[in-house]
């Protein structure tokens, strides 16, 4: 076997993790890879509808630089626009390397590459296996990983959880404590850099489309060490997911890509069953509000629009918050081939067959805008450079985050299969960094004194003593439970000031009762008890971000939805209005009458906005919660202006 | 309604011995085997009133595509996320799977089945992930055999009911024959066909098959592993052939 000197721990086995495994390994890095599960299990198995890249193979006039576009505009203008380029214009090479490592992407008759359409674009830029798009390319790469496993460059500890990082006393990170969680043992591992690729914190919500492993609890640990945490109120609420009691299914854009509508009776409380309900009785809000995209609008309009029939119009199918999902008008052999996998969990679910029913579903928490600040290097021409160890780098030097568990490629809104691409994007991104960060550091973790390493195994050791003894009243179950309805029912879709400090009040109210928690096993073989506790204790500090967070911006942007800050754009307002607008006033002042109506007091209302709230909100940790300040975003590709789907 | 009983079996630590306890929780609609030891967990006391160690289980996507909550539910090995309470006679007996060891009550380790895959070379050998261009043409019905196979996953249902598949021995099992064929099929991964042919053809390989078929009734995905089975069994007799012509 060669011999390799520099390591890179890498925390997690989804895609972004995996991706930045596959990398380091051919850059002849040694790879430990630290998973709660065997990797194959990894949350990224649950994303079903496909992968983005713009290869216009269906003669629409599709490119990277429409696919960018899309991505920043779908994102409200909140994303650094290099990096969403970047990604774009690589996004087609991503798809044609997982195509070279088998997945059994969809074929056209010819048997090239399939795509379909998803939402927020006009184009068909989605790259499919299936319904089970995620599962398929967490394979492809496991397989991969494998490979690197079996020649030695990887080693795997599954069945482990991560705690924290070790950080010596220059601020740099040299390793990271881990938990075992069969045996208990805490331990440290020494490396050149440590790779945070830990998903996203669903779980918070407690009801979410997440798996029950997305606490967010190691990107929340990094941050209580000092790591900064970057746009946490956007949150993305999906559409379409199968009510229920322990999890909310996923149900994919796909359905709706695939020619899927959304409805509800125009009687409320139709008590007939769908099929019999006609036509003209039928209410296609989507449809008719944004006849351009229809079924196709971006998942923060649909989620809202849903959430108005609902709520304010009260038409919800049967009087409960749900609305019809219909794909009947496809033959049972297209479903099946397209979809399987999707109506697959539904039928199992719910009992009911979509192909001759309608779905039920309702929106539910997906997906995390925010996560982990990182940096990036420019190019200078408006893509990234690709050698520098700056990219995906926290804010602690030698801690690198990719994938969920960062904040930058998505703005306030991510657009559908953007995540795998992002995932993977960064993941590779994040491998090489790592190594060329490894390859200037003097000092090899070898040589680090061994007293951080055991400063940080004592505290950890100390905490999950103290957690084994704690033996309050409160079940840890329970609480998260509570954290999690206060959230769903204050940090959602609508938000509200005066609802949002009270819920700032209630969750420091959750945190004393926290203390008085009861660790109601303390046996010391595979006992998951202590480990949940530690998650819960950095769930309800995520939770203080995401909530202070969405407090503090007084602004409607993507998924972060204030109606009392809507600029409340007029109906037959033209995006294009706006570049105009901003030309015009460098050469003349700008009257009323040069426009429609009420449009330039929009645009200026516009303008003032983007100059206060066109920013990164910022996360440090000061005194037990977060001290939010702003950053500028880069915004040097495209002018921001208003979104509009119809 | 009544409430949902459910008897379940219990264990320690690998080593340790069983024992059974039966727990109550509230009837709800739509309840699955894992959302009732959500509830359970939330008060671990048994039926007879019993405050107990929580129950430990494995689970993660909670919509049968990680594999993770594999257990016997009434007897039948199955995912327990969508093992439905409203479909399942009660009182519910829940039991790990046997054929693997058990960790700690619920929770079994099937490192195995990993390890068999990487004793098959189960991967595509590809040049590396910089821009290479595309991949290979392939029909959309190849495509389609392709997909089904590689939706295993690595559950362990169909070893759990081989008869031939025991904790002690070294039997491969369906799920990694399954695999090989998978990777065979493929048009780069067919330049290691022989090497993962051979190494279904040792101990413990295809030829141990005692041809049950139990294996494709159980399987969540329903991937024909009978007719991988098959295709493998003929392609390691050829390749048997092939070698004492070339000899």
């Amino acid at each position: 076997m060669k011999k390799r000197d520099r390591k890179v721990i890498i925390i997690g086995g989804g895609l972004a993790g995996l991706a930045a495994a596959v990398r380091a390994c051919e850059l002849n890095m040694s790879v430990d890879m630290i998973s709660y599960q065997p990797v194959k299990r990894s949350h990224s198995v649950c994303a079903q509808g496909g992968i983005n890249g713009a290869m216009d193979t269906q003669g629409e006039g599709d490119s990277p630089e429409v696919h960018f576009y899309d991505t920043v505009k779908g994102g409200d203008f909140l994303a650094h626009q290099p990096l969403v380029r970047d990604m774009c214009h690589q996004a087609p090479a991503i798809i044609h390397l997982l195509d070279r490592m088998g997945v059994p992407f969809n074929r056209t008759s010819e048997g090239h590459l399939q795509f379909r359409r998803f939402g927020g674009t006009l184009y068909s830029r989605t790259a499919f296996a299936g319904a089970t798009t995620g599962q398929q390319l967490v394979y492809a790469l496991d397989e991969q990983v494998r490979k690197h496993e079996s020649e030695g460059n990887v080693t795997k500890m599954e069945w482990h959880e991560y705690l924290g990082v070790v950080i010596d006393d220059q601020g740099i990170c040299r390793g990271a404590t881990i938990h075992d969680l069969r045996t208990g043992k805490i331990f440290t591992l020494r490396g050149d850099a440590v790779i945070l690729a830990t998903g996203g914190p669903g779980n918070v919500y407690s009801r979410s489309t997440n798996s029950t492993v997305c606490t967010g609890a190691a990107t929340t640990s990094a941050y209580l060490q000092g790591a900064k945490y970057a746009n946490g109120e956007f949150i993305q609420i999906h559409p379409t997911a199968i009510p229920g009691a322990d999890k909310l299914r996923l149900m994919s854009e796909s359905a709706r890509g695939e020619g899927g509508r959304i409805w509800v009776p125009k009687t409320p409380e139709d008590s007939r069953s769908p099929k019999e309900i006609p036509e003209n009785e039928r209410y296609y809000f989507l449809e008719e509000n944004y006849p351009l995209f229809g079924n196709l609008v971006p998942r923060d309009v649909a989620s809202r629009e849903i959430y108005e029939v609902v709520y304010k119009k009260k038409m919800g199918v049967g009087g409960q918050p749900m609305v019809y999902l219909d794909l009947t008008h496809h033959s049972k052999e297209y479903l099946e081939d397209r979809l399987g996998g999707i109506l697959d969990i539904y039928r199992k679910f719910t009992g009911q067959n979509p192909s001759e029913t309608p779905m039920k579903i309702f929106p539910a928490v997906h997906y995390s805008m925010g996560g982990l600040w990182v940096d990036y290097e420019d190019d200078g021409h408006g893509m990234i450079d690709q050698n520098s160890p700056r990219n995906q780098m926290t804010s602690i030097q030698g801690l690198y985050a990719a994938g969920e568990a960062d904040y930058q490629y998505h703005g306030a809104n991510r657009l559908g299969a953007n995540s795998l691409l992002s995932c993977i994007y960064s993941g590779l991104l994040v491998g090489r960094a790592a190594f060329n960060y490894s390859k200037n550091m003097d000092v090899a973790p070898e040589d680090i004194s061994s007293s951080f390493y055991e400063s940080e195994e004592t505290l950890w050791d100390n905490r999950f003593e103290g957690m084994k003894r704690m033996n309050g009243k409160v079940n840890p179950y329970s609480l998260h439970s509570e954290l999690g309805e206060l959230l769903l029912e204050n940090v959602l879709i609508v938000r509200e000031n005066s609802k949002l400090s009270s819920t700032l009040e209630k969750l420091e109210d959750i945190e004393s009762r926290f203390k008085d928690v009861k660790c109601l096993d303390t046996t010391h073989w595979s006992n998951p008890m202590p480990s949940f506790i530690n998650q819960l204790r950095c769930m309800i500090q995520l939770s203080k971000i995401i909530t202070k967070g969405a407090l503090l911006r007084d602004e409607f942007r993507g998924a972060h939805y204030k109606p009392d800050f809507d600029l409340k754009q007029p109906k037959d307002f033209d995006p294009h209005e706006y570049i105009d607008y901003l030309e015009r006033t460098h050469y003349e002042e700008v009257k009323d009458s040069d426009f429609p109506p009420g449009h330039l007091d929009y645009m200026k209302r516009f303008q003032v906005n983007n100059d206060k709230w066109l920013k990164t909100t910022v996360a440090q940790f000061k005194d037990n919660g977060p001290e939010i300040t702003y950053e500028d975003v880069n915004t040097s590709l495209m002018t921001p202006r208003p979104r509009k789907y119809d | 309604m009544k409430p949902i009983s459910l008897k379940i079996k219990r264990q320690d630590g690998p080593n340790g011995r069983s024992y059974w306890q039966t727990f109550e929780t509230p009837y709800r609609p739509f309840a699955n085997v894992i959302s009732c030891l959500q509830e359970i967990q939330k008060s671990p006391v048994t039926k007879e009133g019993k405050k107990v160690s929580p129950i430990v289980w494995d689970c993660n996507c909670l919509e049968e595509v990680c594999g993770s909550c594999t257990m016997l539910v009434n007897g039948r090995v199955r995912q327990a996320c969508t093992a439905l309470i409203d479909n399942l006679e009660t009182p519910l007996t829940l039991e790990p799977m046997s054929k693997f060891p058990v960790v700690r009550d619920l929770q079994v380790d099937r490192s195995r089945m990993f390890e068999n895959l990487k004793k098959t070379n189960s991967w595509i050998d590809i040049d590396g992930t910089h821009d290479i261009g595309e991949g290979p043409v392939i029909p959309d019905q190849d495509r389609a055999t392709a997909y089904v196979l590689s939706e295993c996953m690595t559950c362990g249902c169909c070893l759990e009911a081989c008869p031939q598949f025991t904790l002690d021995n070294s039997f491969l099992g369906a799920a990694t024959f399954s695999q090989v064929r998978l990777f065979n099929m493929h048009p780069t991964g067919e330049t290691q066909k022989e090497k993962r042919l051979e190494a279904i053809s040792k101990e413990g390989g295809i030829t141990d098959c005692g041809n049950a078929q139990v294996c494709v009734e159980v399987c969540p995905k329903k991937i024909p592993l009978t007719d991988s089975i098959a295709e493998m069994s003929k392609e390691t007799s050829i390749l048997a052939i092939k070698k004492i012509f070339n000899r």
